[in-house]
């Protein structure tokens, strides 16, 4: 899309080579121990923390010139921050820009996975707030990291089943904490649960950054990762029992608008780049304009 | 069945300039199966004293005390325990009990220490207080608001109601009235048939020549006497 | 064999203890305690605050590493065990009793949750067999069923430490540590609480250590009896006997000072 004349003042992707040389190592080592915690000393960045300093931090470290960047914030390539964080890159960086899941390269991504299957060679970044998937429960630091150390997980299973106790079924409907390569147990970022079947197996590599809270864990390709739940109470990757209103999927993502005040509302697909192309190709929903042509 | 040989017993008084009180020297006692025997002597002259030492409670100066193969002197902690759980049973003056346990379960505990279900131990527990007319309104009940012939009853229960082949019983008819007095003889006596032996201390003069074969004076043991 | 057989045949201790001490620098936390710990057994360590009874259960519940001394537990190398080892003991084998029930409870999650979280620790993963063993263990202490899914905070004291205890015995340990288990509590709660532990003692088996400076409790509850002072072990053997006859000028002076009501 935008193809800007990267700013002469920064160095490619803002981040100076030493900060980068610093992230890569991290990511290595996350890349190499699935689903663990690494520490890393997040920088400063041109935007405040809770507005994905982590993600941005990592894909600065991952971009080369030749990359096809693609930005989306809850499935949409179009909001403020997509769109703001975007254009940093522009700017910064000069590399291409798109809005397409196929032809995309890097994808950073603010709590959600794309509906169109990546393949090999793809880069999922994802923007992370708090890392920790214990931390709730267990405030203090040293008591979470001894749990990871040594695989003390049952306190993440006290969740899910005051849960179930409290409202009848496992209530967590996004950060849907899931274990990776039977070892650590991983908050997947605050992706609704339906996507977690997608971290699974996935011949991309993603990447998870937080940078307030300094750090960055990995999924290397085809790693096997399994949302956490009880053998009575299994694990269900729900959706709004809605079809698209525009493109007609059954099996997408569904943002609820409301439309009037009358309590009229319409379900969209969250996954703005899989519902265009759905609709170029003559998929049609409820709502939308009947493919020119049609008898009216 | 209890046998004791060369008893002796001193108490030191660390905190008073380590006082040495001596109380008891040289006694020698025998009780067999079946054979209940009265300890008698003046207030203060040591009739406590050797029971408490048979039950292990206080600790022998020098001397041995058996019962059956055990001997109480020389066993440790452990095998005094083992020793109080089916073999020696113990009627203390006074009745102590955890707060707000029910007497029913006062009196089984004894049977659920040595693996009797609950059932059958609560069910032999009652059976003996109906005997000794404990009404069954306080079965339920903590007996630490009971009268003394009361206490004294259901700490009574507690020690006959497991068959222990050895059995110390200090003033078991005091505080008791006449029906009850002869209640608690004739369970000594049954005690006796089956063969168990009695130590017993009795101020009763009547219960002591109903229930005991033999006296043993306590003064004999003072160590005044012994020298 | 019945459970008494069972016990009073077995000649091997469960917890063997020897020369362990403990100092804080230049001070004496505990100063060479031994002894052994039989299953079925309850031993009760008294003595005034600064005797040293604190440091030695907190070591022995390896919550501290001693200077000196070995612990073996079940025939293994307690302070040789690696710390994953110890934690695990910590969840399974051996249980420890708090003196505030808040610090051995998790305020923020139901009764059900505190008392299923050690099971869900070791694998249970059946929503419906946890919360099943979690109603049955809360009616033994006796907490109604149908509290199951309240906070911890809207309990009492006395309740609150009822659960601590069932949150604990869940995984069937062998080995329970038990500090102050009855202080904080009113007298008529501390009653029942004392009851419950003896009933639990016999019909599990159960071996504890119970640290109190309150003489009632361990005469009630103890088989046999530590008394501390200044770090050392000043006497011990059967309870009753070392409080009715005891032969140490502390443990006589200890005795001597307790108010009789």
């Amino acid at each position: 899309m935008n193809d800007a004349t990267p700013e002469p003042a920064y160095n490619f992707a803002y981040l100076d080579e030493q900060t980068k040389r610093m992230i890569r190592r991290a990511i290595l080592k996350g890349i190499a121990v699935p689903g663990y915690q690494v520490p890393f000393a997040s920088r400063e960045m041109p935007m405040p923390y809770g507005w994905g300093t982590g993600g941005v931090q990592v894909t600065a470290a991952c971009l080369v010139p030749e990359d096809r960047l693609k930005v989306i914030d809850q499935g949409a390539d179009d909001t403020t921050n997509a769109v703001s964080i975007r254009r940093f890159f522009a700017r910064t960086a000069g590399v291409a820009t798109t809005t397409r899941t196929t032809e995309a390269t890097l994808i950073q991504t603010r709590h959600r996975i794309p509906e169109t299957p990546l393949h090999a060679g793809q880069i999922l970044v994802y923007q992370v707030p708090i890392p920790e998937p214990l931390r709730f429960l267990e405030p203090r630091e040293t008591e979470t990291r001894k749990m990871h150390e040594l695989e003390e997980y049952g306190l993440m299973h006290v969740k899910l089943y005051e849960d179930i106790a409290r409202h009848g079924q496992i209530a967590t409907s996004y950060a849907y904490p899931v274990k990776v390569s039977g070892r650590y147990v991983m908050d997947p970022s605050p992706i609704p649960k339906f996507d977690n079947p997608k971290l699974s197996g996935s011949p991309a590599i993603q990447l998870f950054g937080a940078g307030r809270e300094q750090r960055i864990y990995a999924l290397p390709p085809y790693t096997k990762v399994v949302s956490l739940d009880f053998d009575d109470h299994p694990f269900q990757a729900s959706k709004a029992a809605h079809d698209c209103d525009l493109c007609g999927a059954k099996a997408s993502y569904l943002d609820e608008v409301i439309t009037d005040d009358l309590g009229g509302r319409m379900f969209v697909c969250s996954d703005t780049d899989f519902c265009t192309d759905r609709q170029a190709h003559g998929k049609r929903g409820r709502v939308s304009a009947p493919v020119s042509g049609d008898a009216a | 069945m209890i046998r004791i040989e060369n008893l002796s017993k001193s108490f030191t008084l660390q905190n008073q300039g380590g006082a040495v009180i001596p109380v008891m020297a040289g006694a020698n006692l025998a009780v067999s199966p079946g054979e209940c025997v009265g300890l008698i002597g003046p207030s203060g002259a040591g009739k406590s004293t050797l029971m408490r030492l048979v039950w292990g409670n206080y600790l022998a100066a020098g001397g041995a005390i058996h019962i059956g193969a055990t001997d109480v002197a020389q066993a440790t902690p452990r095998e005094i325990i083992a020793l109080r759980r089916d073999r020696l049973g113990y009627v203390s003056q006074f009745l102590r009990v955890v707060p707000r346990v029910p007497t029913r379960d006062v009196v089984a505990e004894p049977l659920l220490q040595l693996g009797v279900s609950q059932g059958e131990a609560r069910l032999r527990a009652e059976t003996l207080l109906a005997r000794l007319n404990i009404p069954q309104r306080l079965w339920d009940l903590s007996p630490t608001t009971f009268s003394g012939g009361e206490q004294q009853r259901v700490n009574i229960a507690r020690g006959f109601i497991h068959a222990y082949p050895a059995l110390l019983l200090d003033e078991p008819t005091a505080s008791l009235d006449s029906t009850n007095r002869a209640v608690v003889l004739e369970l000594i006596n049954e005690a006796k048939a089956r063969g168990a032996a009695i130590l017993g201390i009795f101020h009763d003069e009547d219960a002591r020549s109903i229930v005991c074969d033999r006296l043993v004076d306590v003064t004999e043991f003072t160590p005044q006497a012994a020298a | 064999m019945s459970l008494i057989e069972k016990v009073t045949a077995t000649d091997t201790p469960l917890l063997t203890v020897a020369g362990l001490t403990k100092n804080y620098g230049a001070r004496i936390g505990c100063a060479d305690v031994s002894f052994d710990l039989f299953p079925g057994e309850v031993l009760g360590i008294v003595g005034e605050s600064g005797s040293g009874k604190s440091t030695l259960l907190s070591c022995l519940a390896g919550h501290q590493r001693p200077d000196l001394g070995q612990i073996i537990y079940d025939g293994q190398d307690v302070i040789a065990m690696s710390e994953s080892a110890r934690r695990r003991l910590g969840r399974t084998d051996w249980a420890y009793v708090h003196q505030n029930p808040r610090d051995g409870l998790r305020m923020g999650v139901s009764a059900g949750g505190n008392v299923g979280e050690r099971l869900m620790a070791v694998g249970a993963r059946h929503y419906g067999d946890i919360r099943a063993a979690a109603t049955d263990w809360l009616g033994r202490v006796e907490i109604d069923a149908d509290r199951i899914d309240d906070r911890p905070r809207a309990f009492s004291g006395g309740m609150q430490q009822r659960l601590q205890i069932a949150r604990n015995l869940v995984t069937g340990p062998r080995l329970v540590f038990m500090d102050e288990p009855t202080g904080g509590l009113d007298v008529s709660v501390q009653a029942r609480l004392l009851d419950l532990l003896r009933g639990l003692v016999r019909d599990l088996g159960l071996s504890v250590v119970i640290v109190t400076h309150d003489l009632a409790v361990v005469r009630l509850l103890a088989h046999r009896l530590m008394v501390m002072q200044g770090g050392r072990v000043v006497e011990q053997g059967l309870t009753d006997q070392v409080l009715d006859d005891p032969q140490h000028a502390y443990t006589q002076l200890l005795v001597s000072s307790v108010l009789q009501v």
